[in-house]
């Protein structure tokens, strides 16, 4: 079985590796690029939703097939009190050959991730997260499957090579540097908060990975809108909006980690809180996350100050995975390599 | 259009902490009160978002070398150790409280100024949301119709029907609703404002809760050894630390007997499981009772918990004089220096072995034995374990000493540690001639050392586990606890709830064409995201309601 499972670890990171550079294809050889329209609307009737849609569409699309799925953001009242509306369209509607691989390639690579994860957990008689290579992993599942979530419900088809690309680096760094051998727990991980505690924490994770991403890609447009490629990802607002969700999404789910992290200490160590070297930086990373939502709302904060918080916060959260894992010791050690 | 104006006041900045408004726009108390402007200004700027920002970002900076550098409350021996590598750094560090970061004037400074902070924000915010609660929702907009989210139909119904339907509506659907003529106001998401000031104030109070803790609390750890006992007084602890308010001659009176220590491994050495069964006597007098103490499950009496936090291997070491007669008994706790094997040091000190003091400056004839304790000895390295459990136990390259052991003169001492300064190495040798002595403690006729002065004999007959136990007392916890779940609670609903309000107007037409069909406006705005699919569900509840659709 553990045999098994690192075969569907190596066709996992196959499939991404191929997904990753037909999204890369489909991103640069698509034939228009993104483009916002601002349109403004006057809405009479009470099919609002379906007729903004239709007349904000109208100048480039015949006949939309599915109503779009970008969030419409909330429209201030201009100055004539008659509400305007920006959608972040996409002319070229529909998949082309590279974009249909890519989906394929994912959705494939994703239900091998899924049976890596199962067959390891089979392998080992336990949750399949009790080191390292195993937290890597499944912290690679969330952050595809919160891909192909926003892939549903959104048109994130941009965002496929900027997250397939991360994760394929952290796949391969998982499967040969820190990986080990299907085995049992040591006995201070032996406790059903090892499920409530590291779900919490591989979960929050992936979605900081994900809005670390999207915080980088933001600043880049932000310096460069009209960049070769940064001109075929959606406005600037709308990426300081899909950071902000994912990140508001992730922050409580965090600070319940830190707390389950913290009971579970009181239970093991006798103290809910330490100032492990673990305990430091998920706190370090918990202050900043907390800056960057303030920041949000604090003018002169807002835009690129708030983004680099989000970087800055994602970037503790990495040294605490890596750094604090691998070269610090703590009470956390055994998380590690050893 | 005042109407407008009040909506835009309340689309303007999107408030998730606790900053209500930006300091330059706050309105002045008042020009009389001119000396007191300077510290008003400072006080608008201590609380000013900008500031807690930044107060934030410091608190994360600062935490960093709390986390690089050995700090004392983890671990003091990593400290000195450190602090002897570098001579010349680490007392430099240690001015500037390096190795006690978060006990360091300048990281309380950044988290005091915080919560001065932060204090200063939340008395107006929640006076601000006091009267939120009470006031009804603001009046509907001249035109309802033209907010981002608005409609406009014609119906046949009356405006008193329009009216009664969508109060009905917004009322199943829990909004506040306010009736005017001809109008109705409605809003929603109170909640949130009101989660963000519980998530902000539970902070405050877990910060208060960790501060009881730190002044009502202590934890001590002892050396406990299979068949002994302890009792929770001051003398007993091997390590004893405690808040300032915390009376040391009054600690819960307890005490428990360590039956049995367990420990069960992989056939690759990895630990499977500890347990400690222990008897406990609550009180002097109370009943006895069994109980096992494992990784992770502490025992609780009352509110102090006893963890097990880790184990070793205690030798029985004896000392016989010529007469076969025991002057020394115990079993001596080694220390493990290798956690994985159990490999450990062991240092024996016997300062009564019987022989009177020698020479003309009547020195004591002490002795000190320093050995290697090794749980599964191999013939191929005698100075590691090859496992953990005992399974082939050997006391490795015992040296004993004579003289004097240093602890007469009053000086505190690591029991740990032996000062061979004023003493003397004996060359002996231990069964079958092994030099330094090679002994096992399983034996039944007792490996032993003999040749001492004085017809003394060195024996170790037998050997047992110790457990490690650490005594916590912490008060402060369930105010933490509690604190820490209103955090949580509030946090989720001021990120997730949004505030919207929603207006409906209705007006007998004035067209002559169309008498007595009615023009009804419904608007909505959200503060956060957009109000699309629940608008669009209330607009049909409300017609849906109507006696005949227009």
């Amino acid at each position: 079985m553990a045999g098994l499972s690192n075969d569907l670890f190596v066709v996992t990171v196959m499939a991404y590796a191929i997904g990753m550079v037909a999204f890369a294809f489909d991103l640069a050889f698509r034939r228009a690029p993104t483009r916002v329209i601002r349109a403004a609307v006057t809405l009479p009737s009470e099919q609002a939703a379906e007729q903004r849609v239709l007349v904000g569409a109208g100048p480039s699309v015949t006949a939309p097939p599915v109503p779009p799925a970008p969030p419409v953001p909330p429209a201030p009242p201009n100055s004539t009190g008659t509400p305007s509306v920006e959608i972040a369209l996409e002319p070229e509607r529909g998949y082309g050959r590279a974009g249909r691989i890519a989906v394929g390639a994912t959705l494939f690579g994703w239900l091998a991730h899924l049976a890596t994860i199962v067959t390891r957990g089979f392998a080992a008689h336990r949750v399949p997260w009790g080191n390292m290579y195993e937290f890597s992993t499944v912290v690679a599942f969330i952050v595809v499957t919160a891909f192909l979530v926003l892939l549903a419900r959104q048109k994130a088809r941009w965002l496929g090579v900027f997250v397939l690309v991360p994760v394929v680096l952290y796949l391969g760094l998982a499967g040969t540097v820190l990986y080990v051998k299907a085995g049992p727990l040591v006995p201070a991980l032996n406790s059903y908060w090892l499920k409530i505690h590291v779900v919490a924490a591989m979960s929050a994770t992936a979605m900081f990975f994900v809005s670390g991403i999207v915080a980088l890609l933001y600043l880049a447009k932000v310096r460069r809108p009209a960049g070769a490629l940064l001109s075929r990802l959606p406005d600037a607002a709308s990426l300081d909006r899909l950071t902000y969700g994912l990140v508001a999404f992730a922050f409580p789910i965090w600070t319940f980690a830190i707390m389950a992290g913290a009971i579970w200490a009181e239970a093991a160590w006798g103290r809910y809180w330490g100032w492990d070297p673990k305990e430091t930086w998920s706190f370090i990373t918990w202050v900043i996350y907390a800056a960057y939502l303030h920041s949000r709302a604090t003018a002169g904060w807002k835009g690129k100050r708030a983004a680099w918080f989000a970087v800055a916060a994602f970037s503790a959260l990495i040294i605490n995975y890596y750094v604090v894992n691998t070269f610090i010791v703590g009470l956390h050690s055994y998380a590690g390599l050893k | 259009m005042s109407d407008v104006s009040s909506l835009t006041r309340l689309e303007t900045p999107e408030l998730l902490s606790t900053q209500p408004v930006d300091p330059s726009e706050r309105p002045s108390p008042g020009g009389r009160r001119r000396p007191l402007a300077p510290f008003v200004r400072a006080w608008r700027q201590l609380t000013s978002m900008r500031t807690a920002l930044l107060l934030l970002f410091l608190l994360a900076l600062a935490a960093v070398p709390g986390s690089l550098l050995p700090q004392r409350s983890v671990d003091p021996t990593l400290v000195d150790l450190y602090i002897a590598h570098h001579p010349k750094l680490g007392p430099f560090l240690d001015r500037l409280y390096g190795f006690d970061v978060f006990g360091a004037p300048w990281f309380a400074a950044i988290y005091a100024l915080l919560f001065v902070s932060l204090i200063g924000c939340l008395i107006p915010r929640l006076r601000l949301h006091a009267r939120a609660l009470l006031r009804r929702p603001p009046k509907a907009p001249a035109h309802p119709a033209r907010l981002s989210s608005g409609i406009k139909f014609e119906t046949a119904a009356t405006a008193e029907q329009v009216l009664e339907a969508g109060r009905a509506v917004l009322r199943g659907r829990h909004f506040r609703v306010a009736t005017d003529t001809g109008s109705v106001s409605a809003e929603k998401g109170y909640l949130r404002e009101t989660g963000n000031l519980l998530f902000h104030v539970s902070l405050v109070i877990l910060l208060a809760g960790i501060a009881v803790g730190g002044l009502f609390g202590y934890t001590g750890k002892v050396v406990v050894t299979d068949g002994e006992g302890f009792t929770n007084t001051l003398v007993q602890y091997d390590s004893f630390n405690h808040g300032g308010l915390v009376k040391t001659d009054q600690l819960a009176p307890f005490s428990f007997q360590l039956t049995d220590f367990q420990a069960e491994y992989q056939p690759d050495a990895t630990p499977k499981t500890y347990r400690a069964y222990v008897t406990l006597t609550t009180e002097p007098g109370a009943k006895a009772t069994k109980h096992v103490i494992r990784v992770n499950d502490p025992l609780k009496i009352g509110e102090a918990k006893v963890y097990l936090i880790n184990h070793g291997y205690s030798p029985h070491v004896v000392l016989k004089d010529r007469n076969g007669k025991a002057v020394y008994d115990a079993y001596v706790p080694c220390v493990a220096n290798d956690v994985k094997y159990l490999t450990s040091n062991c240092v024996f000190k016997i300062p009564d072995t019987g022989l009177p003091p020698s020479g003309p400056l009547k020195k004591p004839q002490q002795i000190g034995v320093e050995a290697g304790l090794v749980p599964t000895f191999s013939s191929t390295n005698f100075q590691s374990s090859i496992f953990p459990a005992l399974l082939k136990p050997r006391l490795a390259g015992v040296q004993i000493y004579l003289g004097d052991l240093g602890i007469d003169a009053g000086t505190p001492q690591n029991v740990y540690v032996l000062d061979t300064s004023k003493m003397k190495l004996l060359n002996l040798k231990g069964p079958g001639g092994s030099n330094p002595p090679l002994l096992s403690p399983f034996n039944k006729s007792a490996d032993s050392v003999t040749g001492l002065p004085g017809g003394l004999t060195l024996s170790v007959d037998g050997i047992r586990s110790y457990a490690v136990f650490s005594v916590k007392y912490d008060p402060g916890k369930g105010l933490v606890l509690w604190a820490a779940i209103a955090m949580l609670t509030g946090l989720i609903g001021s990120l997730l709830i949004r505030r919207r309000r929603v207006w409906i107007r209705a007006n007998t037409t004035r067209d002559p064409e169309e008498a007595g069909r009615t023009v009804v406006e419904i608007g909505g705005l959200a503060r956060t995201g957009n109000l699309t699919a629940e608008f669009d569900d209330l607009v049909r509840r409300v017609r849906d309601r109507l006696p005949e659709q227009g």
